[in-house]
């Protein structure tokens, strides 16, 4: 196959992802206003938004890093979408998956973050600096479980390679993680409610506390391309969990299905349950996740 | 410590020198503009206020040409993103617009809690002296193009406080005003039909009110100060 196509095939798959994860948070604030007896925002309302800040006139900075800032974020978007095999079996779209993705997705995921809280701390605003530190300590409560459950299942399939774990999973629902290893699904499953970063762990962006959080000082352009990372990231942080626990996708409708279920299971969550506060939240990840988590790895080894 | 505590001391003497010379200086001591030494030794000069802000001026940033600046137009005027700066009794009246109610979501109306993502800026009937400086602030770190819309009385005339000493009359003398509300309150039925002429002036390319700021600046800043007596912040704080 030539590199022409296949590099033409995975802009277009980041295009979809790209679409799909507006369209995705459009949804998340249609269905959190129909909770609330309102008619909502319009479905294309995020590509407004986006073109609107594109469109401001006005474009200032902090310095080298707030430039940088989502710069980073966007990078570790497209690093995750680039190593994720987003459709199992396609030559075209298994993307740039590889011996050991799991490492570097795992990487990728942090790697936004940092850049962001480089960037939002030379913004210089004190929200910033809150959700930063907050964000932080929680993304440290919640990579605990995720990766001691990620382990779990990489001891289970003996292998570092997301293709190689979902070709485990082929051949029905039964072969599928989540039933074959309940126990590191479960701990999966918990962190990825932090990961996904709604109610109640949403204390990043924190709206009407902190309001906006990190990205306070971000305008146009800027907030654009975080904007549209935050979107691909969504969609990615679904995609490693379906690739992981639900024996990923063979074709793009079933990608969209799972992400979807995915991603909306953390919507539901957080539409019921109110914001945890800081040491709520990193305790919460540290009691039954974390031994879960745990158990995980002691079941698989011993 | 000692050392420190000295350093203090004749930061303050300074001052009040400062203060019995010539015109009062409303800058506080720690943010006057002083030499220092650095941590590696050598002596620095420091002016803490433009380090917090640039004293830039701002710059008249002319509209693209033609269907470009249509098409962001139509953007801009479906995607309104709120500033409500609570300064008067209207504040009551903006919670409510996002209500199931009234909900000015289907307008593409969303509220922003910082000027730096807001492009409109409700102000929400009568500005006290006091206030007003930190409209002017929060309206100087909204980027460009940006709108205002004035709510109540009290920002056309003073309203039942036009004669009060703490307030000012005319908003439009201070801010370039794009859209009046009249009422005293407005409804937020009144602030919906607000925002519709609002679109409209964006859909027809009159709402540079930004740029027309840009161009009386002097003006407008001759105004403000006339009325803000403690001015101890840069001419233009971005």
């Amino acid at each position: 196959m030539s590199i022409y196509l296949k590099l033409g095939a995975t802009l277009l798959g980041f295009l979809i992802v790209l679409n799909w994860g507006m369209l995705m948070s459009a949804i998340f604030r249609k269905i959190v206003a129909r909770l609330a007896g309102r008619h909502g925002i319009p479905f294309y309302q995020p590509w407004i938004d986006l073109l609107k800040n594109i469109g401001i006139r006005t474009t200032l900075s902090h310095g080298v890093m707030f430039y940088l800032g989502p710069i980073f974020r966007f990078t570790g978007a497209l690093g995750m979408f680039l190593f994720m095999p987003a459709l199992f079996g396609s030559d075209l779209w298994a993307n740039f998956s590889f011996q050991g993705d799991i490492v570097l997705i795992l990487y990728f995921q942090l790697f936004g973050m940092l850049g962001m809280a480089l960037g939002a701390g030379e913004g210089g605003h004190p929200h910033s600096t809150i959700g930063i530190t907050r964000g932080l300590a929680q993304h440290a409560a919640i990579e605990l479980p995720l990766t001691l459950g990620i382990i779990a299942l990489a001891i289970q399939y003996q292998t570092l390679s997301l293709n190689e774990i979902i070709a485990a999973q082929q051949g029905g629902m039964a072969n599928w993680s989540i039933f074959t290893n309940p126990v590191a699904g479960a701990a999966i499953l918990l962190a990825a409610l932090g990961a996904m970063g709604h109610s109640p762990f949403n204390l990043v962006k924190a709206p009407n506390e902190i309001p906006i959080g990190p990205p306070t000082e971000y305008h146009s352009t800027y907030l654009g391309v975080l904007m549209s990372s935050g979107a691909v990231l969504h969609v990615m942080e679904a995609a490693l969990f379906m690739n992981l626990l639900f024996g990923g996708a063979t074709s793009w409708p079933e990608f969209i299905l799972k992400t979807f279920l995915i991603y909306f299971y953390s919507v539901f969550v957080g539409a019921v349950f109110p914001r945890f506060r800081i040491e709520q939240s990193v305790v919460w990840f540290f009691k039954i996740p974390l031994a879960l988590g745990i158990l995980a790895i002691l079941l698989i080894s011993f | 410590m000692e050392t420190m505590n000295d350093k203090i001391n004749e930061m303050l003497q300074r001052s009040a020198q400062n203060a019995s010379q010539n015109e009062k200086s409303f800058i506080r001591p720690e943010d006057e503009e002083r030499e220092v030494i650095a941590p590696d030794g050598s002596t620095i000069k420091i002016n803490p206020i433009y380090d917090y802000f640039s004293g830039k001026k701002p710059q008249e940033e002319k509209p693209l040409n033609g269907v470009v600046e249509k098409f962001l137009n139509w953007a801009r005027a479906e995607s309104i993103w709120v500033l409500g700066f609570g300064t008067g009794c209207g504040s009551i009246e903006i919670p409510p617009l996002m209500t199931p109610r009234f909900d000015a979501y289907r307008f593409g109306v969303q509220m922003r809690a910082t000027p730096r993502q807001s492009n409109a800026f409700i102000i929400s009937g009568y500005l006290s002296v006091k206030t007003l400086k930190r409209v002017i602030r929060s309206y100087e770190q909204m980027p460009s193009p940006k709108y205002v819309l004035a709510l109540g009385s009290c920002t056309i005339n003073g309203g039942m406080y036009y004669d009060s000493y703490s307030t000012i009359n005319r908003l439009d003398k201070y801010i370039p005003v794009d859209v009046y509300i009249a009422g005293c309150m407005p409804r937020p039925e009144a602030l919906l039909s607000g925002f519709m002429k609002l679109k409209e002036l964006i859909k027809e390319g009159k709402a540079e009110k930004a740029n027309e700021y840009a161009r009386n600046f002097d003006e407008y800043k001759a105004n403000q100060k006339k009325i803000i007596k403690d001015w101890n912040m840069p001419d233009y704080n971005w």
